[in-house]
């Protein structure tokens, strides 16, 4: 037993401010598809954002300073986990960037980005799973979001584990690859474009005839979802993690009940 | 050309309620992709050209000097005459002074997107030499008095009921009666009209996709063959291209070659490839008497040895417009100048400024789908992402938005504040919002609520609910 323990990975969950925020139940989700598959998850409590925001605003010195606090909260687990391709992806791909290349900032960010990974990505390619012990009756399709299927290639793990979810059927979404216009601050400086953007999106979404949009990430899902609700449309959305660890009490996003 | 990439949002609401506009963006704009990832997949080797091709343009703007030097010598030496211009004034004045000289009175054209950007065409007809553009887009676009929407199909925007207008306005000696609608037909209209205009021209003016510096030759690659006539017939054949289009040899250029015409049109090859070294010999049955090559800068060598030098590596091939989701929503005119697109919101605050053009740059959700079918694999997202920097550095940046940025960001860094904070925000929306769990209007957040719902909080964040779960 005392040996299992050390064996078993100790993951740091990077929760992510909009997880935290808008939807905790995928927080929960993600705990429990970690630990079913033989992880330690720690949640330390020092984390806020993976400084998307202002990176993605051409404003270098304070995301510096919160790739700095990132690093620091997390390097001494074995694995730093999100339920999201894009902050996932922000600490892989662009934290290293941000330093010197020689520095003790850029190696320390190298190690980070070394061991992150996107949730279902790293179910998959780490801990080997094969399946999940889930039940869903009814069809879902998937939105592949832009950051976890470029930055880091997430595009046939989800489906993988999806597939074997009892009950589930996955209907292919036409265009899955293209942006569903979120863009973090881009979908509020540039409402317009972001509109014919998701408005193009839904048009597909609602051409598959799912009962549920499932995505990895939580911003392009509440654009979607808000977007779905706004046209009337009675399609569920839901974050991967909900189904995958079969927890469906909380209401859809962007529903009450 | 006038730049109007200042009034970018202005441009896009303009674009988003014309509905001819987004008639032609939805019909063509899947058929690029379709088209590209078939002669991807046709190739196995595809990827790896791209690496090379991609190698071939880093040497060469790490020795620019040298083969520009080396490219002046062959075609001086094969008879022909190199003119530098370091600014868009310069490229026009030096072609104005070989028409005049010429005594030049129409000038046809091959498709320039460098004549564009030092605006020739007007410069030309104030001095007193018609333009006539022979590529069948830019002809379209010519007779609208608009500038391009799209690199290599400069008429995307348009429809085919347009079209016809256009073509009865201005074809006045043709039967008003006549059958136009179908595209062949007026496609055979547009060649008549040219081919006597070939004949008629005392100049002809193209572009280049390659300068070859061992050999001094310029190529051109066309699907109508109006460059080849463009540039046979005329007395002297114009070329004019920017610094960044030289290679070193005629391998380099084939190997560019086969990912150009792949990743524009899904071609194998374009229909013509057209190489000119020098004008007629005593020996050739035809072409020019003079051979010009004018070779712009305008703002390109500022960028060399710039964290923007990818940006040089471009070859115009317009697969970034194609695949960018921003670009097909909105189109080319948009974005205010010559260059649409991600390439363009790159390339376009290099050269006219990112005072005036910082908005194309925030125009992007970084998606990456232009870095991922860029031939000449330039990292767009990230040049984007440092004109945001750029533009932050100099405090271009709206106020509100920095604003909102600096408090976003002190309390970032304060994990215990953010936390009171976000503690408040989840249970204030979830209040706003608890009964339908989403809202359809919320003060601060009107660019979401416009267009779609505002999903509401479950209540307490997630590090609060795991404290409770932990501590009980």
């Amino acid at each position: 037993m005392r040996l299992m323990e050390l064996t078993r990975p100790r993951v740091g969950l990077f929760v992510t401010c909009l997880v935290d925020l808008f939807r905790p139940s995928v927080g929960f989700a993600t705990v429990k598809l970690l630990e079913e598959a033989g992880c330690i998850v720690e949640v330390p409590e020092n984390q806020t954002c993976c400084g998307q925001p202002a990176f993605n605003s051409g404003d270098r010195k304070d995301t510096a300073d919160i790739a700095r606090a990132v690093i620091r909260t997390f390097s001494a687990f074995d694995y730093v986990v999100a339920p999201s391709g894009s902050c996932a992806g922000m600490i892989k791909a662009h934290y290293p960037e941000l330093f010197a290349a020689g520095s003790a900032d850029r190696a320390a960010a190298d190690a980070l980005a070394e061991k992150t990974y996107e949730l279902v990505s790293f179910l998959v390619r780490v801990m080997k799973q094969e399946k999940v012990a889930a039940r869903f009756q009814g069809t879902v399709t998937y939105h592949d979001s832009c950051s976890g299927l470029r930055e880091l290639g997430v595009k046939a793990e989800p489906r993988k584990l999806l597939r074997t979810v009892e009950g589930l059927e996955i209907v292919e979404l036409e265009d899955a690859e293209v942006c569903c216009g979120f863009g973090g601050t881009f979908c509020v400086k540039y409402p317009d474009i972001s509109n014919v953007m998701v408005a193009k999106k839904t048009k597909k979404i609602a051409a598959t005839k799912a009962d549920l949009l499932l995505a990895g990430d939580m911003g392009c899902l509440m654009n979607m979802a808000g977007k779905l609700k706004r046209e009337g449309s009675a399609l569920k959305v839901r974050h991967v993690a909900e189904i995958l660890a079969g927890d469906t009490t909380t209401p859809p996003i962007a529903e009450a009940e | 050309m006038e730049q109007q990439s200042a009034t970018f949002p202005a441009n896009v609401k303009k674009a988003i309620a014309d509905s001819q506009l987004q008639w032609a963006m939805t019909e063509t704009g899947p058929r690029f992709i379709e088209k590209r990832a078939k002669a991807r997949a046709n190739l196995p080797e595809f990827d790896t050209l791209r690496d090379q091709a991609r190698d071939i343009k880093d040497h060469v703007l790490a020795h620019l000097d040298l083969y520009l030097e080396r490219y002046e010598e062959k075609v001086a030496s094969s008879g022909g005459q190199v003119h530098w211009a370091e600014t868009a004034e310069e490229a026009r004045a030096a072609i104005l002074g070989i028409c005049k000289r010429l005594d030049a009175r129409l000038a046809t054209k091959g498709k320039s997107m460098i004549s564009e950007e030092i605006g020739l065409n007007h410069a030309l007809e104030e001095a007193g030499v018609t333009p006539v553009e022979t590529d069948l887009g830019e002809y379209l676009i010519q007779l609208r008095g608009e500038p391009p929407s799209h690199i290599i199909a400069p008429a995307v925007h348009l429809t085919r009921d347009q079209i016809e207008a256009d073509f009865r306005k201005a074809h006045t000696h043709l039967d008003p009666n006549r059958d136009l609608t179908e595209i062949p037909t007026l496609v055979e209209e547009a060649r008549q009209v040219l081919r006597q205009k070939y004949l008629d021209a005392d100049v002809g003016i193209t572009g280049a996709n390659f300068l070859i510096a061992e050999t001094g030759t310029s190529i051109i690659v066309t699907n109508e063959g109006n460059g080849d006539l463009t540039q046979t017939l005329p007395k002297a054949h114009i070329v004019i291209a920017s610094i960044e289009k030289i290679v070193p040899t005629l391998e380099d250029a084939t190997t560019i070659l086969r990912v150009l015409a792949r990743s524009a049109t899904g071609q194998d090859f374009s229909n013509y490839t057209t190489f000119s070294t020098g004008p007629r010999r005593p020996e050739d049955p035809d072409g020019p008497l003079e051979y010009h090559v004018v070779i712009l800068d305008n703002g390109r060598s500022n960028v060399l040895g710039t964290e923007f030098q990818d940006m040089l590596r471009c070859i115009r091939c317009g697969a970034c417009l194609n695949h960018c989701p921003v670009y097909q929503a909105v189109g080319g005119h948009a974005y205010g100048w010559v260059y649409p697109g991600p390439i363009g919101s790159v390339v376009t605050p290099a050269l006219i400024g990112i005072e005036k053009a910082k908005h194309l740059p925030n125009a992007s959700t970084f998606c990456g789908r232009c870095e991922e079918v860029c031939p000449m694999r330039i990292p767009l997202p990230r040049l984007l992402r440092h004109w945001r920097e750029k533009e932050f550095e100099k405090h271009l940046t709206p106020g509100a938005v920095r604003s909102g940025l600096s408090v976003w960001a002190y309390f970032a860094k304060r994990p215990k504040l953010y936390q009171f904070g976000t503690g408040i925000a989840a249970r204030l929306l979830k209040l706003m919002g608890g009964r339908k769990g989403r809202l359809s209007s919320l003060p601060l957040a009107q660019g979401w609520t416009k267009y779609r719902d505002m999903p509401v909080p479950e209540g307490k964040t997630f590090q609060a609910l795991w404290k409770e779960r932990r501590h009980g």
